[in-house]
């Protein structure tokens, strides 16, 4: 009687593998299937792509169309004007969020409480909402037209990044702080000496994300970059489309071009990103 | 007393880029963005006082009625819709499987595909001749809908494309799956429990919080829904500033952007990005509000 339960709770286990199986496979396909079609048109020549007997691979591999997308816009130039944006961003990011997240997290002042709550707060509050009004500040200091206003910003902090690190730093023992104000260390001292080289797995985080989020950006270029020559690769890709948006196969070679950078940071990241998004998504 | 003093300033001094950073673009341009809404202007002139002029505007005008309702159909359709398929994917990753680090990285690339280039890449497999789905559809000889063209597809499209990049929220439920005590699965499985037993009365109400913020996080977003569709609509076939097919991609977000930048009327938009931060708001506390009845805290952490 015995054996024949455990034996039916194996059949159920087997099915249930089974069943968990086949839905990994049909996810797996749904989600690698759009990015191999486009390397596969990447890799077409016009006719493979109009043909209308359909195939997934291309016959011969037509590498004219990474030509083409590099010599028709300039790539090199968006890939430079995006760099630049996103290092400084990461720069002005790791000098205020961490800060912020200390005065929250350990020092004892009148207002940590408040501004923990603020920051939340903003959390929560649609872009579009300042949009307006900060674009006219940003105008009237004639920074429109330049990085300046997908750079700035950054150098305040960011309530995501600032929650994060505050995350972490709360757990680091008040006794580790309290050892080294004994021992004389001022302040800024223990900020420096004490929590950065503790918080170094957060830190690498925010960079990642900083990184991923700039190099990603589109509404921030697209209000406030109007010369070309300065245009990101989201705003360049964009433009390539509102002028050739025939030209799928160049269209998908510059789309590839555009996404492999983010794919490599993924995997030497990928620890660090998917601590990340666990840390401030839930808790 | 001197310490206190101390931690005082220290704490301002420390909290200071954000305290600035704050008051300077968000309390200042809130403040702003409500009396720009009682005025008309362009960028290049003072703005005048209108009154309420621009909210009467706006509520007479058709099209802002059309982005209010595109935009609470991919509010109130699509964040339930990530959150459970989120869910699915991440309690598919969570059985033990062979080869669990390459199906998880295979289900996270979409989402670190930048937004544009989704978008494009999205826009040729939608291609209504040449498109993927619709050759395989051909193939079947199955009906093939006019993806981006057809009124009654457009937003089924992007919902489509946001199952596919819903990897963040698949992350989160997966680190909060792995933290829901196993002891509790092994006493209802001495109670008798089936997997769907412990699913309801188990799994869901351990995760409620995490369910909770993305509930919220996810209705923030759809709420400035905008760039997926905004490269949608930009391909020579659309005219500057439309809203694509009877204007069933026009988004509350595309709205304000098209008001601000296109027609440079500043006031018009500020009226609704007002809107949108009262709407926001309500939206806010009432699933704040809600969450006592359905979300349970533990003891622990």
């Amino acid at each position: 009687m015995r054996n024949v339960k455990a034996k039916s709770i194996k059949t159920t286990d087997n099915l249930h593998k089974i069943i968990v199986y086949f839905f990994l496979i049909v996810f797996s396909i749904f989600f690698l299937i759009p990015i191999l079609w486009m390397i596969s048109t990447s890799l077409k020549s016009p006719e493979e792509i109009y043909r209308i007997k359909f195939a997934f691979l291309p016959t011969k591999l037509h590498w004219k169309n990474y030509v083409d997308a590099i010599t028709s816009i300039p790539y090199f130039k968006y890939i430079s004007n995006t760099l630049i944006v996103t290092v400084f961003c990461v720069i002005g990011q790791l000098f205020a969020a961490p800060l912020v997240a200390y005065s929250i997290a350990k020092i004892r002042w009148f207002g940590s409480k408040i501004v923990f709550m603020l920051i939340i707060g903003t959390m929560f509050l649609p872009f579009q909402v300042t949009m307006i009004p900060v674009y006219m500040i940003y105008h009237k200091m004639g920074f429109v037209g330049t990085f300046l206003p997908l750079i700035l910003p950054s150098f305040f902090g960011y309530p995501l990044y600032i929650f994060l690190l505050r995350q972490f730093i709360v757990g680091i023992p008040d006794s580790l702080i309290e050892a080294a104000k004994i021992d004389g260390a001022s302040e800024y001292k223990v900020y420096w000496k004490v929590i950065l080289p503790l918080i170094k797995p957060a830190l690498a985080t925010v960079t990642i994300f900083t990184f991923l989020t700039s190099w990603s950006d589109f509404l921030g270029p697209l209000i406030y970059l109007n010369n070309e020559n300065m245009y990101t690769l989201s705003l360049g890709l964009r433009q390539y489309l509102t002028a050739h948006s025939i030209a799928w196969g160049p269209l998908m070679a510059a789309t590839t071009m555009f996404i492999v950078p983010t794919i490599i940071i993924y995997f030497f990241a990928q620890k660090q990103f998917i601590e990340g998004i666990a840390t401030t998504g839930g808790k | 007393m001197r310490r206190r003093n101390k931690d005082n300033i220290n704490g301002l001094i420390f909290a200071s880029p954000w305290l600035i950073g704050f008051i300077v673009f968000t309390v200042v341009p809130i403040i702003l963005s409500l009396y720009y809404s009682f005025t008309n202007f362009n960028i290049f002139q003072k703005p005048s006082f209108v009154g309420l002029n621009n909210y009467i505007q706006l509520f007479q005008d058709d099209n802002f009625y059309k982005s209010m309702l595109n935009t609470g159909y991919i509010t109130i359709i699509g964040v339930p819709l990530n959150i459970i398929f989120g869910l699915l994917m991440a309690m598919l990753l969570n059985s033990k499987v062979k080869g669990q680090s390459i199906f998880r990285t295979i289900y996270f690339i979409p989402s670190i595909v930048p937004i544009v280039a989704c978008s494009i890449l999205w826009m040729w497999i939608y291609n209504a001749k040449n498109g993927l789905i619709n050759v395989i559809l051909d193939k079947l000889n199955l009906y093939q809908p006019g993806w981006l063209v057809d009124p009654k597809f457009t937003k089924v499209s992007l919902l489509i494309i946001g199952i596919w990049a819903c990897g963040m929220t698949m992350v989160v439920f997966l680190a909060a799956l792995q933290d829901v005590p196993k002891s509790l699965y092994e006493a209802a499985k001495i109670d008798g429990a089936n997997r769907i037993h412990k699913f309801f009365y188990i799994t869901l109400p351990v995760i409620s919080p995490v369910i909770f913020f993305q509930v919220i996080i996810g209705i923030i977003a759809a709420l400035q829904y905008f760039t997926q569709a905004y490269v949608m609509l930009s391909t020579d076939s659309y005219t500057l500033a439309s809203g694509g097919p009877e204007n069933s991609m026009l988004f509350y977000a595309i709205s304000i952007f098209y008001n601000a930048f296109q027609y440079l009327e500043m006031g018009k938009a500020s009226a609704m990005a007002w809107i949108l931060f009262i709407v926001s708001t309500i939206i806010t506390l009432c699933v704040f509000k809600s969450s006592k009845k359905w979300v349970f805290y533990g003891g622990g952490d």
